[in-house]
């Protein structure tokens, strides 16, 4: 029995905030359906169960609790007409976009004219950092932490090491209070740890232990419960934090199966698909949006590659044309990667007039600069920090002079 | 009650054993220490079908691993245990290894297996382009398969409880006292009686024959540990890539697994913890390098899991059977790294030996059909796949754990089973669930969440 098989104007595979936004912004505008995928079994992503506030600021100029977003830009998605439909997981593509989907209500092929993925980034867990040691229950990612504390209910222990200090590691620190459990120790490879200095403050009064910079978990000790992490520092030096539970934070890598399945340019060092300032990927009517891209920013940035998406894929419906000529965009060590990699002919900029960094190293005032061709296009300083475990952005001027006709254009810290 | 055999141990050999005495007039009592079947060296081992083409010629394994591979690849198309006929080959990187090829083909016919060829290096990268610079030649094995360890356990204990044989989990021998007639055999869930005890205990062997007055051997627990890639590595391994055993010291394996992935591995130490199951820093780096090696490209993707087995080795070279009269006691111990594959001939044989003792082992006529196992192997059609199914039953469209595609209804059906799961582990065992690349970052709390109630009823 062959799958039964539906057509839409524009399919989005996921429905956190940049699929939700893409979604409210092209229903009004489109001919034909903006169909939202989401396999969870509720809309709004990771902030559905991200308990605290700091949501919504520079999308919908608010300042709520994550839960509270994740409800806002469903409702406006369903409000704009966009149709959303939940536990549907998109499984694979069978040819040029058409999207195999699983649902209780059935195996379908959806077509489109446009895909938009949208599919996110997840934290890389214990196995994937090869953290040896026994194989107790009590280790976590954060993604999993919030589930359990602000959907589920369920407790967890009652003193827990957490293993990186990005942005995403200080919410761990708040979730597990919430539940009742201490967090004894914060471990970060980095010499500094702190991605925002607000959290210095902050965080250390909500912490019952230090946080252990230029330091690493080599080790999990436990049989059922975890019982203790052995934690090494530079020099070799090791010791024990007894502890009952363990969060893996940060280290994020985007959700990029789908992308990969269907053969997308992907960027080594993003390890997403390789996008223009439009967020168009090498494969015509396919289209590019948050955290998929940059392994990640803040969900409002993330929201705000959505609104930004709908022109493009406005143009492609109207008139199948592919992107225009451009040159690509590369980062340097130790900035680890740069998002959008392609800078096109029409001159356009990209979301939030921005390029998205990372860093490996942390640099007060950092001033970039940008050469193609042997010669530099520009310099610019900004006025804050680039700090490891957290994006960092610089103006598109930066490379906006650059040729799109040119070769590559790299992007370094001077 | 008293039982005409009790099986300890509820491992791959255990429940054959079990299975195959349950379908006799028989009366079988399973006894397992853990709180679930193949929990033991049978749920951590590299999941190999072998065709025994390297075992020690004229050895009891030899011939029982030859057999077993029919007698198992026989069985897994009657019960829907997942088998792919991926084919092996051996890669020689020196020339000592690849002057000791032509030896191996050698010892495969001596252990009667005649289909290895030995091949140039333009044809090992052939098949197998994504290897490490430096392969010399190659030995190829076609009919060394992958199969799934879990299912096979599970089907062999669902089998032998469709039989009538009783089980009894969470069990621990501690003592045991042989009369006239029948052994009572103490255990943690209260004594088991028997008329005939047949201890297929593993790691626990030699402590079960010590209680028997017993004291033959000793088992050293010897880990193993496995790197575990992420799916998206999978056309890199399009066969087993093996080592040639040489000077140079343990070679690893890169293989396909069955669920989709690859893994590389195993490292190989001796160890005094039977429950030492933990990886290692040092493993690791061993694994790592040895990994880079023989398929650096693997290294660009993503570990999804590290996991380590217990061998039960002893010190001999061969599988230690033996049939005691007097005490109406069966050893089987020793049975090294090829359980899996030889389990089943092990239980036939082990049926062979009773019958020489006089015990009637007919097969009853009126056997019910063996298990038909739900399939979680990656190249056969998986509920989330099958739109007849979801139709007929929404749950398998409703999927809990993204990355590995395991639905809602696999995930009851297996509450439902006739060997339900005791823990996550279990419940893995029996759907994939929390296997895969996200490690429970997405489904973990929901997973634990239908574990508990699961658990509950």
């Amino acid at each position: 029995m062959s799958p039964a098989a539906t057509h839409v104007a524009v399919a989005v595979v996921g429905g956190g905030p940049s699929g939700l936004t893409a979604a409210a912004t092209l229903a009004p505008q489109v001919n034909g359906d903006v169909l939202v995928l989401e396999r969870e079994a509720q809309t709004g992503g990771i902030p559905r169960h991200s308990d605290h506030l700091g949501y919504g600021m520079r999308d919908l100029r608010r300042f709520i609790s994550g839960p509270a977003y994740a409800a806002r830009l469903t409702d406006s998605a369903a409000a704009a007409g966009a149709v959303l439909e939940t536990e549907a997981m998109v499984t694979g593509w069978s040819g040029d976009g058409t999207l195999q989907v699983t649902s209780p209500r059935g195996v379908r092929t959806v077509t489109a004219d446009a895909v938009i993925l949208a599919t996110g980034a997840r934290e890389r867990p214990r196995p994937a950092r090869l953290v040896p040691g026994d194989r107790p229950d009590g280790v976590y990612t954060t993604g999993q932490l919030q589930n359990l504390v602000h959907v589920h209910h369920s407790p967890v222990g009652e003193r827990a090491v957490i293993v990186g200090a990005e942005l995403v590691s200080w919410s761990a620190v708040l979730t597990l209070r919430e539940a009742g459990c201490a967090t004894v120790a914060m471990v970060s490879r980095h010499r500094r740890a702190e991605a925002y200095s607000v959290f210095r403050t902050l965080g250390r009064v909500l912490m019952n232990g230090p946080v252990l910079t230029g330091s690493r978990v080599i080790g999990i000790n436990g049989k059922g419960r975890v019982r203790s992490v052995t934690v090494a520092t530079q020099t070799g030096d090791r010791h024990d934090i007894d502890c009952d539970t363990v969060v893996f934070t940060g280290d994020w890598i985007p959700d990029h199966e789908l992308a990969r399945a269907t053969g997308l340019d992907m960027d080594a060092a993003t390890r997403g698909p390789v996008v223009d300032v439009a967020l168009r990927t090498s494969r015509p009517g396919v289209f590019a949006v948050g955290n998929l891209l940059h392994p990640v920013d803040t969900a409002d940035a993330a929201a705000l590659d959505g609104r930004h998406v709908a022109s493009a894929v406005q143009a492609w419906l109207l008139s199948r044309e592919n992107g225009p000529t451009a040159a690509r965009i590369r980062a340097e060590a130790p900035l680890r990667w740069i998002a959008p990699q392609l800078i096109s002919a029409d001159g356009s900029a990209p979301a939030r007039g921005d390029l998205l960094l990372w860093t490996d190293e942390y640099r007060r005032l950092p001033k970039l600069r940008a050469v193609q061709d042997g010669r530099v296009i520009a310099t610019k300083r900004t006025p804050w920090p680039a700090a490891p475990g957290r994006i960092y952005r610089a103006p598109w001027s930066l490379v906006s002079s650059a040729d799109p006709k040119g070769g590559d254009v790299t992007v370094s810290l001077a | 009650m008293i039982s005409d055999v009790v099986v300890v141990g509820a491992g791959i050999v255990g429940c054959a054993i079990a299975r195959e005495l349950a379908g006799t007039q028989l009366s079988v009592a399973l006894v397992e220490a853990r709180s679930d079947v193949g929990d033991g060296t049978s749920k951590a081992n590299t999941a190999l079908l072998h065709t025994g083409y390297d075992a020690t010629p004229g050895t009891l394994e030899s011939r029982l691993v030859a057999r077993g591979y029919d007698l198992l690849g026989d069985y897994a198309e009657r019960t829907g245990i997942p088998v792919e006929r991926t084919g092996a080959m051996l890669v020689a990187w020196t020339e000592e290894e690849s002057d000791a090829l032509p030896g191996l083909k050698a010892k495969a016919e001596r252990n009667g297996y005649h289909h290895c060829g030995i091949v140039p290096a333009d044809e090992v990268y052939r098949r197998v382009p994504d290897l490490g610079p430096g392969a010399l030649a190659g030995l190829t094995v076609p009919g060394e398969s992958i199969i799934c360890t879990w299912t096979t356990n599970l089907a062999l204990a669902t089998d032998a409880v469709a039989r009538g044989a009783r089980l009894l989990r969470g069990a621990r021998v501690t003592g045991a006292v042989t009369g006239p007639q029948h052994t009572t055999v103490h255990t943690t869930r209260g004594d088991v009686r028997g008329r005939w005890i047949i201890n297929a205990a593993g790691l626990g062997a030699d402590h079960v024959d010590a209680v028997f007055g017993h004291h033959r051997f000793t088992v050293t627990p010897r880990r193993g540990e496995l790197l575990v890639f992420d799916k998206l590595t999978r056309p890199m391994v399009p066969l087993i890539v093996l080592a040639v055993p040489s000077s140079r010291g343990k070679g690893v394996l890169v293989s396909p697994t069955i669920y989709g992935n690859v893994m590389v591995g195993p490292t190989s130490e001796n160890l005094e913890d039977r429950t030492a199951t933990g990886t290692s820093e040092d493993g690791f780096e061993f694994l790592v390098s040895k990994g880079h090696a023989l398929m650096p490209d693997l290294f660009d993707e993503e570990i999804t899991a590290t996991y380590a087995g217990l061998r039960a080795a002893i010190d001999r070279d061969d599988y230690l059977i033996d049939l005691d009269h007097a005490q109406r006691y069966v050893l089987v111990g020793g049975i090294r790294s090829t359980g899996l594959t030889s389990g089943m001939a092990i239980a036939e044989y082990v049926t062979e030996l009773l019958t020489e003792a006089g015990v009637d082992v007919a097969e009853r006529a009126d056997l019910p059909a063996p298990p038909r196992m739900p399939n979680i192997g990656e190249a056969g059609t998986r509920p989330y796949q099958d739109g007849e199914r979801i139709a007929a039953d929404p749950e398998y469209g409703r999927i809990v754990c993204f990355c590995e595609r395991v639905s809602a209804g696999e995930i009851r059906d297996a509450f439902n089973s006739a060997i339900p799961p005791a823990d996550l582990d279990g419940l893995r065992r029996r759907t994939r669930v929390m296997n895969g690349r996200c490690q429970g970052f997405y489904c973990g709390a929901h997973t634990q969440a239908l574990l508990q109630s699961g658990v509950a009823r």
